[in-house]
């Protein structure tokens, strides 16, 4: 396409042409509105002005006769710009006046009527046209009293070409304007377009021009600038997922391979068999679990887990939790704890009791007091150490749900790593586990448009999942349902 | 591990050649007759002969998918059993899967033990008796009305969740109850703990019920999970 077929194509140039069409138009008819007013006002002048005039010479005729009627005539007829006069005998030759010659059977007729005339002292032989009126006085002389037209067809002359040059610089401007307008939109519509062509061809970090005028075009493009900056996020996400994965899982992949392959080799009896594939299938398990924990986080992030989700409190999860993990936790030797408040929210329970399980399980598996820190003897600080606190409260809009251990906590520079996938921080290399619960965790209160924090407990971790809380009648009634399971501490 | 009497008659839909063969063929190994289609329009036509105790339904399949296919069958009154299998294992599939008309939901990959499992668990409600009241095995007793556990002449005292874990691996004595289906059903959460939480509750239970009686009924299944049962098969 063309530029200049481009810039026709706009909508602000289709736009114009509409405009300037109804400006035209609005122009013509205000002109001609003028110009008809106009020559309506002028005629009216001129019947008035004859009218008097023929009721004057009527009256004069009738006073003086024929002679004072011919002295007013040849008196009017000479004063500089003066109307059109015409007396005839009944037999029709002129007696006095200033008319050199009418079109045929004007001075036949009564009445008004339009005609062409020339002067006696005119020059030219050029015609004019009057408006005249004729009267036939008594003893069948005729008079003829009119005006010139002149001044009436120069003022329509005037309000003609006042019309040709409007519309003229209305169709200049209104095109000029219309393709000015055209082209600065065109302009800006060209950049985003190849902003978006990069975009599509790979260039994720992109943006559209944002202006500062803060007009239609600008909104349009901060939207799409901000949809630009979560497809982003979200491809960022994805792309992390498949290096983690490939990086992560290759690792137990290898290590299944490698000992399929030492079992294929070395093993001479059925026992040794059949303790090699027990362990593959221990391993290809711990392998679908991480699996599952992945897609889950993925899923958790990108805000597809947004179905299913309901109003329920708080503490009902808190004390489920409790009631899961509390035999594991003492197995352990350790105490689980819980103490909940009503906290309603809304949200998906089986993820933020999974997020919860996560926290507890990490609590159980890394929260025993590091044996150093521990003084021989001091039987009463070590039961407190031993004790893993599950709480469920509500703090003004949000809803927390925390664990709290007394192990070696997690150092404040490593927190914000401790959430990434697969991080396991140093401390936790030896023991089992994917790497993916605080990761987990986290995902699932951004879901919810909450937070994963770790604090210290000092000695020992904290980590809450800070959720906005359902307020409002929902939230109220639910917590008046629910009053069985507040301020219980187990 | 050995299938109800008469012999259980099993359909499996499934697209995927090599898994479908590998479960007939292990499905035959427990003495199940194990009929097979390789599609959904297949396995609709041989489901609504109603000669299945249990369906068995991938839930991708060409020409028609799998809840589709269970859709229609409940529209006809077909009430078979089915049991969805799909590689998409996220709860809110899960629950769609279970909306659409299926009785029981198994993500892939599985393990053969905890399919076997829960069909077993599903042939038993669809033809099984009707609720009872008071389950046994052996000299244990438990009534569920009363919330009363005994074994023998001895009252055991059982917290609420250790009575609902009994309970539910009574109901389904003699069958294998894997500790995936022991943490749907008793607990009601389908996430997979990455500890052997299960394994806790389970050996509190057994201490409560097995501990100082000469015949234990709680075994553990190796690589399966657990069963109630009295005497030695």
């Amino acid at each position: 396409m063309t530029a200049f077929g481009k810039l026709v194509r706009t909508t602000a140039f289709r736009l114009t042409l509409v405009y300037l069409f109804l400006f035209a138009l609005f122009a013509a008819s205000l002109l001609g509105f003028f110009a008809w007013n106009t020559r309506r006002l002028i005629t009216e002048q001129i019947t008035t002005t004859v009218n008097a005039e023929i009721g004057e010479i009527a009256d004069i005729y009738a006073r003086r006769g024929l002679h004072g009627l011919v002295i007013t005539i040849e008196n009017r007829a000479l004063r500089p710009g003066a109307n059109l006069y015409l007396v005839t005998t009944p037999a029709g030759m002129a007696v006095a006046g200033n008319v050199g010659s009418l079109a045929a059977g004007v001075m036949g007729t009564s009445g008004w009527s339009e005609t062409a005339y020339r002067r006696l002292d005119d020059q030219d032989t050029a015609d004019h046209r009057a408006l005249v009126r004729v009267t036939e006085l008594s003893s069948g002389f005729r008079l003829l009293v009119g005006r010139d037209l002149e001044e009436r067809r120069r003022l329509l002359g005037i309000v003609a070409k006042a019309a040709q040059w409007s519309l003229l610089i209305v169709v200049v401007l209104g095109l000029g304007g219309g393709v000015f307008v055209a082209r600065r939109v065109l302009y800006r519509i060209d950049a985003m377009t190849g902003t978006t062509q990069r975009i599509m061809a790979g260039d994720l970090s992109g943006r559209l021009p944002v202006g500062r005028s803060g007009d239609e075009l600008d909104r349009l493009a901060e939207n799409l600038n901000a949809m630009l900056e979560r497809i982003e996020a979200l491809m960022m996400g994805l792309k992390e997922v498949s290096d983690n994965i490939a990086h992560d899982l290759k690792t137990p992949l290898t290590r299944l391979r490698n000992r399929a392959e030492d079992a294929l080799a070395k093993s001479s009896n059925e026992a040794e068999y059949r303790a090699a594939l027990e362990r593959t299938i221990e391993e290809s398990d711990g392998l679908i679990r991480t699996f599952n924990a992945l897609l889950m986080i993925a899923r958790a992030e990108s805000g597809q887990a947004r179905d299913n989700m309901d109003d329920f409190d708080a503490a009902a999860v808190a004390n489920g939790i409790h009631e899961l993990y509390e035999p594991l936790a003492e197995d352990d030797g350790m105490t689980l704890r819980v103490k909940t408040m009503p906290a309603p929210l809304h949200g998906n329970r089986e993820l933020i009791s999974q997020a919860l399980a996560n926290l507890v399980e990490n609590a159980i598996k890394y929260g025993k007091p590091a044996p150093a820190a521990q003084p021989l003897g001091a039987d009463a600080v070590a039961g407190a150490a031993k004790e893993i606190m599950i709480e469920a409260q509500r703090d003004g809009d949000r809803v927390l749900l925390s664990v709290t251990d007394h192990g070696p906590g997690i150092p404040v520079a490593d927190r914000g790593h401790a959430v990434e996938r697969f991080v396991r921080l140093e401390a936790s290399r030896t023991q089992p586990g994917s790497g993916l619960g605080l990761s987990l965790a986290s995902a699932v209160a951004t879901l919810h448009g909450g937070e994963l924090r770790l604090g210290d407990a000092e000695p020992g971790l904290r980590a809450t999942l800070a959720l906005p809380a359902l307020v409002g009648d929902v939230g109220d009634r639910l917590a008046a349902q629910l009053p069985d399971v507040s301020q219980k501490v187990a | 591990m050995t299938a109800t009497d008469p012999q259980m008659r099993l359909l499996i839909i499934e697209d995927d050649r090599e898994s479908a063969d590998y479960l007939v063929k292990a499905f035959r190994e427990v003495g199940y007759i194990a009929d097979l289609a390789g599609d959904g329009e297949e396995g609709l036509a041989l489901a609504d002969t109603g000669d299945y105790d249990v369906l068995v339904i991938d839930r991708m399949l060409p020409k028609r998918d799998g809840l589709s296919l269970i859709g229609s069958l409940r529209e006809k009154g077909n009430r078979t059993p089915a049991l969805i299998l799909s590689a998409l294992g996220q709860v809110d599939d899960r629950i769609k899967g279970l909306r659409a008309g299926g009785d029981d939901y198994l993500p892939k990959p599985y393990s053969f033990a905890e399919l076997l499992a829960r069909v077993e668990v599903l042939s038993r409600r669809h033809g099984g008796p009707a609720e009872e009241t008071t389950y046994r095995v052996g000299d244990l007793e438990l009534d569920r009305l009363s919330h009363r556990v005994a074994r023998g002449k001895d009252e055991l005292t059982l917290q609420p969740r250790e009575f609902r874990l009994l309970e539910y691996l009574m109901k389904h004595a003699g069958q294998v109850v894997t500790r995936t289906m022991l943490l749907e059903n008793v607990w009601d959460y389908h996430f997979d703990p990455q500890t052997n939480v299960i394994d806790v509750h389970i050996s509190r239970l057994r201490s409560k019920i097995d501990k100082g009686f000469e015949r234990p009924l709680l075994h553990t299944i190796r690589g399966a999970g657990y069963m109630i049962r009295d005497g030695i098969r």
